[in-house]
């Protein structure tokens, strides 16, 4: 690790002025992510701000119903919380699929929006990446990519974006609460991460000296009808190579609302509305699911080592929408898929 | 301003080092004048070293140390507590788990110049008195290791679960004890091991 200047941020403002003042500094707060790629040299800033201390570590409902989540919620305190757990049981159950207890005890909510891809490129500093250094190339798209992208990916990169939590947020609604030196400002979830393009090295459309102070969540929490299914190569504490949150509004047999979101697939939360809304209206049934899951993957394009992950993703979705419909989400403890 | 480039064989020593073995290196690298008027930081100059208190283990501890000096080497390094592993330093494998303010993290993905004040717990602080805990004796009862070397990381885990009240089966045991890898392969005993304490608690 190189040498970094250590300064601890004491109000929110004095953190926006403290990075705005340095091109180069960082953020800490968990630290689980940015500290592993220090390791690596993958970042290397002249400056780490400490905001852990920061008073952001409050779940509290709105005077409208929403949730505000400080953006320093542990994920672990986040997943446990008890008004999560009761109307929003779709990201206790997404973050849970997430890491290990450990890392949860550590991750912050803020820090789960900001993590980076674990592309092994963008990890190799040896090795070519446009995302992590402009116009160098992508050596995933001739490399092993078995775990990369097979939506809205580019020539540039096909990296994954990793986060489960993010996936249950981008369904749920969420909105993303940043400050920066102009004040404040709000963001869908959905619109807070990008895709690659021929910018991969912006991961998302935070500026660089605005800080996430806390997610929202909408009333609504599809407590009934909801599953959040994560598909890897051992059954914890691995990446996805496809997760699907699904929730739904019944009535009776059909489907009023549907919430559809994917992870592991691409350069950001896969929320897809089209299929949402084609669902609306349908018997919550295998044919309704299945003509659903065809419409997500109508564009996946597979690399040389993942065409897999579109047949994957197209039987986990049509999974995870039959344990929503059934009200039989998946345990993130039991590996049985109902 | 551009910042120097580092090949990756003069980057690799500089991990984890301690500012005596990195000031070191820094004299074989070949050092580009830092500009007065910019605010970064020469990724070369010898680290400014600062004072951290922590309350490990029931005692009041000080370490001087480097920014970037993980929690993990600090009490490793500087305060010979050695029986917390270093396994991957990547937060992978969860050999350094220890207890910070009664929650179980990986010391190697934190800074210990962040943890000033913070409530540390590692396994020398486990057995009170030289009675072992109750993990540590079903550890023993169940020969839940075989090389040992997660096994202090396994205790510290497998005590932040039983605070945590979370886990009761053994899936759910499994699942919540996820983080911590045993290459030897000793999870079935492990998970006895923890079930032991739960059933009798």
């Amino acid at each position: 690790m190189i040498n970094f200047r250590y300064v601890r941020a004491s109000s929110v403002n004095e953190a926006v002025r403290q990075i705005a003042g340095d091109p180069t500094a960082k953020f800490i707060a968990g630290g689980t992510n940015l500290l592993d790629l220090m390791k690596e040299n993958v970042e290397r800033p002249s400056q780490l701000i400490d905001i852990s201390r920061l008073p952001l570590s409050r779940i509290e409902e709105t005077v409208n119903g929403s949730v505000r989540i400080g953006a320093l919620v542990p994920n672990s305190d986040l997943a446990y919380h008890p008004l999560i757990e009761q109307r929003y049981p779709i990201l206790s159950s997404a973050i849970l699929a997430g890491a290990s207890q450990q890392l949860r005890n550590m991750a912050s909510v803020g820090g789960n929006l900001m993590q980076r891809t674990r592309c092994a490129y963008f990890y190799d500093t040896a090795m070519p990446c446009n995302k992590r250094e402009r116009n160098t190339g992508c050596s995933a798209i001739s490399g092993h990519n078995r775990n990369h992208a097979i939506l809205g990916a580019s020539a540039s990169c096909i990296a994954t974006y990793p986060s489960d939590m993010c996936v249950a947020l981008a369904a749920l609604d969420a909105r993303v609460l940043v400050t920066g030196p102009s004040g404040d400002r709000t963001m869908p979830l959905a619109g807070f991460h990008r895709l690659p393009g021929d910018t991969p090295h912006l991961d998302n459309n935070l500026a660089r000296d605005e800080i996430i102070t806390a997610v929202e969540l909408p009333p609504r929490g599809f407590a009934n009808n909801y599953s959040y299914l994560k598909v890897r190569d051992r059954l914890s504490y691995a990446f996805a190579l496809v997760s699907v949150a699904a929730a739904l509004d019944m009535e009776g047999g059909t489907i009023r609302e549907a919430r559809l979101a994917l992870g592991g697939v691409a350069h950001k939360p896969w929320r897809d509305t089209d299929v949402e809304a084609v669902l609306i209206g349908q018997p919550a049934n295998e044919a309704s699911f299945a003509h659903a899951a065809e419409i997500v993957l109508r564009d996946a394009k597979a690399c040389s080592h993942n065409a897999f992950k579109i047949e994957l993703a197209r039987r986990t979705v049509l999974r995870t929408l039959m344990q929503a419909a059934h009200g039989t989400p998946q345990s993130q403890s039991s590996k049985k898929i109902a | 301003m551009a910042r120097p480039v580092v090949s990756r064989l003069q980057q690799l020593p500089w991990s984890g080092c301690e500012s005596e073995n990195a000031s070191q290196i820094a004299l074989m690298v070949d050092k580009q004048p830092a500009s007065p008027d910019t605010a970064e930081m020469d990724p070369f100059s010898i680290p400014e070293r600062t004072d951290v208190v922590m309350v490990v283990n029931g005692v009041e501890r000080h370490v001087n140390v480097a920014p970037w000096t993980s929690l993990l080497d600090a009490l490793r390094d500087h305060l010979d507590l050695t029986g917390t592993k270093k396994g991957c330093d990547h937060g992978q494998c969860g050999a350094c788990t220890v207890l910070l303010n009664g929650r179980r993290i990986n010391s190697c993905l934190t800074l210990a110049i962040m943890q000033d004040g913070a409530k540390v717990t590692t396994i020398e602080g486990v057995a009170i008195d030289g009675v072992l805990h109750p993990l540590q004796q079903a550890f023993i009862d169940h020969d839940a290791f075989q090389c040992g070397y997660c096994t202090p990381g396994q205790i510290c885990s497998a005590l932040g679960l039983l605070g945590e009240g979370r886990a009761k089966s053994s899936e759910e045991i499994r699942e919540l004890m996820s983080g911590n890898i045993c290459r030897c392969g000793a999870y079935p005993n492990i998970v006895a091991a923890i079930q032991q304490v739960i059933r009798r608690s």
